[in-house]
């Protein structure tokens, strides 16, 4: 899988609302409608300092290239990650800091 | 800031095509395949209209990257808080568009992702809340090259 995109601010105060955007490269293929076999992310989770803050479930009428932009509040240390699962059980992660003032 | 009149009317035009009139879901006659969809969320839930402000093109020239903003009307506080989103297609070849799970340390009950329409449908988003009830809403996009659900 690719590298993920990340976009979120470098500081924040405590309690903040920030922004966070992020995009996969990935096909998304449902082989429904083609001879492809199928390949498909099932889940994007978004954690904050260890805790899951957002998620998605990915079904066949989920666009290629997942894109999502989900507000949270800030909270120190500010350690984000992201991870996208695979249906065939593997998956690709993202980790990003937040320097929380 | 200088406006040209042509940047002003594309722009007048871009915008209008953001308006989607709200559909209600009740008067949406849903196939037995996503009725059946719809009601597993359910769980026999009775859901309510409204609470939900739903932002996507009017007209979408691809249906297979068609963005959606959903906001639900939400305090997102510990007790009061938008816990899941589903999107649903009606004329897809499988319902399931993607389930949004939300926590309380979103600021707010907002989300933006792209979606596909295999033809111009009307989709239906459930909102599940803390307490247990659920808001639906309803939005038609059209689609000019259909999204190709491969």
């Amino acid at each position: 899988m690719s590298t993920p995109r990340i976009r979120l601010p470098e500081s924040a105060s405590e309690g903040e609302e920030i922004e966070i955007r992020t995009l996969l490269t990935h096909p998304m293929i449902t082989g429904v409608s083609s001879d492809d076999p199928r390949d498909m992310l099932t889940r994007f989770e978004a954690r904050m300092n260890g805790e899951t803050v957002f998620a998605y479930d990915f079904a066949n009428g989920s666009a290629a290239n997942p894109t999502f932009i989900f507000f949270v509040r800030a909270a120190a240390p500010g350690e984000f990650s992201f991870t996208w699962t695979h249906e065939d059980g593997q998956s690709v992660s993202a980790e990003e800091s937040v320097r929380i003032s | 800031m200088r406006f040209s009149r042509r940047s002003f009317v594309s722009g007048a035009a871009a915008s209008a095509a953001l308006v989607i009139l709200p559909i209600r879901v009740a008067a949406l006659d849903l196939s037995d395949d996503v009725a059946a969809h719809v009601n597993d969320i359910l769980g026999g839930r009775d859901p309510r209209e409204g609470g939900i402000e739903l932002d996507a093109p009017a007209v979408a020239e691809n249906g297979a990257q068609v963005p959606l903003t959903i906001r639900v009307d939400s305090p997102m506080s510990e007790h009061d808080h938008v816990t899941a989103i589903h999107i649903i297609a009606t004329a897809n070849p499988a319902p399931g568009i993607g389930s949004f799970h939300l926590t309380p340390h979103l600021t707010r009950a907002e989300v933006f992702t792209r979606i596909r329409l295999a033809e111009e449908q009307e989709y239906l988003v459930l909102a599940e809340l803390s307490d247990g009830s659920v808001l639906q809403a309803a939005a038609r996009t059209a689609v000019t090259q259909g999204g190709c659900v491969t």
